[in-house]
């Protein structure tokens, strides 16, 4: 009896810290994030690592501005937000409003599929077709132009076509279930008083589904600044200003292309870079918990 | 008017639904065209080797399995393990939403604050370097959540009369685990596991400063249990380097044909699976 009841708390036991690995997990990632992110910054100084542009690392007086880097992940994420969200939920519109069974079991399982594309196929299809019909476009645009640096298409607007269809999946499967949750009654309602399905469903049902759909948004972004292999393969290789046709380095992919061979204090540096991004991560975290509590309480 | 207004968005929502299909047939079609030409027997079962000019991938392909090997060995049972704690002995409160808000935190962190993390912890601080060891500690931690929240699904499922029942027959919790919710919420925790070595295989940037880029074959039966321990590249991060770096398109098209293959499978698979759990629990 006595063996019994040992095992009943051994088996508890076990089972409470497989449960506390993931408070664990993400305690040792924030202290290590701080830990490794902050020496470069009290060298450096705050303010000439935030406010300066100029990126050179390994020049014999090395500069670490990184405004360019921080900008180019911002407005990469938000450019890719303000194309993919509509195509997103206009999908997420037809999956659970208009879609026949047939149909819609088409355009689910290619959403589902897209999803688990890994993101180094996308960079490598960004790079052998995006990349070359940006060029055609940047060649026509700069045509004659000496001041404009050529990219070959590796530039800030592949880096964000690509993020806008990476996004896709997750804004439409979240966006579409929220849509759905809608009450019927709602629906009905407003045929009844003689709206057309359309104008139901942008003035009662999207609105209903508000929330649902800006948590979908607010995991979008946080997917499009994370992302890194697919950005790192379609973006260029330089640290300048985010305009369309300029080669650019977000927070992500500057880690990935220094990392492997930086030393010191560059190393440092793509350290804080990592804590900048994580800080970036974990505000757009709490806002979707916020949402979710948010949510459940309704 | 209205109508013409309704038929615009109807055509926009047609042709943004259309989208998605066309992007996903046109990535589909490019790789295959483009990588069928690569895909041999060859290709699969040697190693690139800049001496013969021989182009395989069977280097990278063991090290992909070593590392979903070690790391669901390790996840599973913390994953179902954090799941049973959660839907079978926590009670609401404080400790259960602060290891709610941990799992969704570690869910939306990128995948290359991971890779940093476990440069530093596991390759660094814990001695590992660059090791397809350091590479599955690290995914452990990216694909726990995604094992956890299937299991719950799973054991939310398993009707209260089944453990009323046994514990009422005089079994212990453990024993109840063990023989009744376990085997019943099997087919969730076969998916949420098969999702995971999804993940494991489609990733990339947690392994470049984890796990390195090695593309040998280990040698012989010794070999292969040294091999966690040293430096290896997956495909994905072969693949990466092949469009990048080594500029061999012919290899990088190669290994994303393979790639496809596997998530294709694996989403039939997940499918089907799913398919015959609810076809079952109709019933």
């Amino acid at each position: 009896m006595k063996r019994k009841a040992i095992i009943e708390k051994t088996a508890e036991v076990i089972f409470i810290i497989c449960a506390a690995i993931a408070i664990l997990a993400v305690c040792s990632i924030t202290f290590y994030m701080i830990f490794k992110g902050t020496p470069a910054l009290s060298e450096i100084g705050v303010s000439d690592f935030l406010f300066k542009t100029k990126w050179a690392p390994t020049a014999s007086d090395p500069s670490y501005g990184i405004t360019y880097i921080i900008l180019s992940s911002l407005i990469g994420t938000v450019m890719a937000i303000l194309i993919g969200v509509p195509i997103a939920l206009l999908t997420a519109v037809f999956l659970s409003e208009l879609a026949g069974k047939r149909l819609g079991s088409v355009v689910r399982s290619a959403v589902e599929l897209l999803a688990a594309i890994p993101s180094v196929i996308y960079g490598l299809i960004g790079m052998m077709v995006l990349n070359p019909a940006i060029y055609v476009l940047e060649k026509k645009i700069y045509g004659g132009d000496t001041d404009h640096t050529f990219t070959g298409g590796s530039c800030m607007l592949s880096a964000i076509i690509v993020l806008a269809i990476m996004i896709l999946p997750t804004v439409i499967s979240v966006s579409t279930s929220s849509l759905k949750a809608v009450n019927d009654s709602l629906r009905s309602a407003s045929l009844a008083l003689g709206a057309t399905k359309i104008q139901t469903i942008f003035k009662v049902v999207i609105p209903a589904a508000k929330s649902g759909i800006l948590t979908g948004v607010v995991l979008g972004i946080g997917r499009a600044l994370g992302e890194a292999m697919a950005i790192n393969m379609v973006a260029g290789g330089a640290v300048n200003l985010p305009l369309p046709f300029n080669s650019v380095r977000t927070l992500t992919t500057q880690i990935v292309s220094e990392m492997g061979y930086a030393q010191g204090l560059h190393r440092q540096v793509l350290f804080t870079v990592g804590l900048i991004l994580y800080i970036f991560i974990m505000i757009v975290n709490y806002i979707l918990l916020r949402a979710r509590k948010k949510e459940a309480l309704k | 008017m209205t109508k013409v207004k309704d038929n615009i968005l109807k055509f926009l929502i047609y042709l943004c639904s259309a989208l998605s299909v066309l992007v996903l047939i046109g990535i589909i079609g490019f790789v295959f065209v483009k990588g069928i030409g690569s895909v041999n027997w060859n290709f699969l079962t040697s190693v690139t080797s800049a001496f013969t000019g021989n182009k395989g991938i069977a280097g990278n392909l063991v090290n992909t399995l070593l590392i979903i090997i070690i790391t669901m060995i390790i996840a599973a049972p913390i994953g179902i393990g954090a799941a049973i704690y959660l839907n079978e002995y926590a009670k609401p409160g404080k400790f259960v939403t602060l290891i709610e808000y941990a799992a969704e935190t570690l869910s939306g962190i990128p995948s290359i604050i991971f890779g940093l993390f476990g440069m530093v912890f596991f390759g660094e601080a814990l001695g590992f370097g660059y090791s397809l060891l350091t590479g599955s500690f690290t995914l452990i931690l990216m694909v726990l959540p995604l094992i956890t929240r299937n299991t719950q699904e799973a054991l939310k499922t398993v009707p209260d009369s089944y453990r009323n029942g046994a514990v009422g027959l005089g079994a212990g919790k453990w024993h109840m685990i063990r023989t009744i919710l376990i085997p019943s919420a099997m087919p969730g925790i076969i998916t949420g596991s098969i999702l995971a070595i999804g993940r494991i295989v489609g990733e990339s940037a947690a392994l470049l400063f984890t796990a390195g880029s090695a593309k040998l074959l280990p040698a012989g039966f010794p070999g292969l249990l040294e091999k966690p321990f040293q430096s290896g590249g997956t495909l994905t991060i072969q693949m990466y380097l092949s469009a990048t770096s080594e500029g061999d398109f012919d290899t990088a098209f190669g290994i994303a044909v393979v790639l496809l293959v596997i998530v294709l499978a694996i989403n039939v698979l997940t499918k089907v699976l799913t398919r015959k759990y609810t076809a079952g629990k109709e019933r």
